[in-house]
């Protein structure tokens, strides 16, 4: 099995980003590449899924960093969904949770992002 | 007893050496969440040696060695890739870091707030060494 991977799909307009596995310095390339094709598809509201993620590092941290200011900027965002305790303490422990969403459930947060369209209308 | 682990400096090493570390931190009696702790800590030191140090040439060596002595865990990163100077590296103000989107540093941060002590030093030929300490459940 590999050490991560990342599969998109759709939930509405929202793209679902399921993680799995370990995000490290090794394999944050590959999330990278994920959030670049978003761009490049003009998807900028994101829900990530870190259900079957085990292990995240600095490196897989800063990846989010790196993006969540363009998804902003396109009236989108990166959400946090389904995390394991283990791997929210780390994102804790670097002061996300002021800066970021996080839910307990993948529909909450897709459903956050439907409900700030309407709002805008 | 020492236990040593010598790996070439490449991202690829990083599952060997968290690998190698969850077994000597649950061997030595942690529990998983102060293992996976000691886990990360080390993974972080790693990949700085890889990145800052050897700046990804995957030719430099990073030795870790593990000892257990008075009621700590003690784990030693060693790498020839050049003196290095920890006060160089500013500690992120953790708001201030999220606007700016600098990386670096976060590393050298998540080390300190998971392990006990956290130790550099400069050693003969362009040797540097990090000590991460652990105190083991009493």
């Amino acid at each position: 099995m590999a050490e991560f991977n990342v599969n998109v799909r759709e939930s509405g307009k929202v793209k679902v980003l399921d993680l799995h596995g370990y995000l490290d310095a090794h394999t944050a390339p590959e999330l990278e590449a994920a959030f670049t094709k978003l761009i490049d598809n003009n998807s900028y509201q994101v829900v990530v899924n870190f259900n079957s993620l085990n292990y995240i590092s600095s490196a897989g941290l800063g990846v989010f960093m790196a993006y969540v200011e363009t998804m902003r900027d396109n009236k989108g965002d990166i959400k946090f969904a389904n995390m394991k305790e283990g791997v929210y303490n780390i994102f804790d422990l670097l002061g996300f949770p002021a800066l970021y969403d996080f839910y307990p459930e993948e529909e909450e947060a897709v459903k956050k992002f439907d409900s700030s369209d309407n709002s805008e209308k | 007893m020492k236990k040593e682990l010598s790996v070439n400096s490449t991202t690829e090493n990083l599952k060997s050496i968290r690998d190698f570390i969850k077994y000597e931190a649950l061997d030595a009696g942690f529990a998983d969440e102060a293992a996976n702790k000691i886990i990360l800590a080390v993974d972080e030191a790693c990949t700085n040696i890889i990145k800052h140090a050897y700046k990804y040439s995957i030719e430099g060596l990073i030795n870790i060695s593990v000892l257990n002595e008075n009621n700590k865990f003690v784990v030693s990163i060693i790498d020839n890739g050049g003196h290095f100077n920890p006060n160089e590296v500013p500690e992120p103000d953790v708001k201030e870091y999220h606007k700016q989107r600098k990386p670096g540093g976060l590393g050298m941060f998540l080390m300190k707030k998971l392990m006990d002590e956290v130790i550099y030093n400069n050693l003969s030929d362009n040797r540097n060494q990090v000590v991460l300490v652990k105190n083991l459940p009493q």
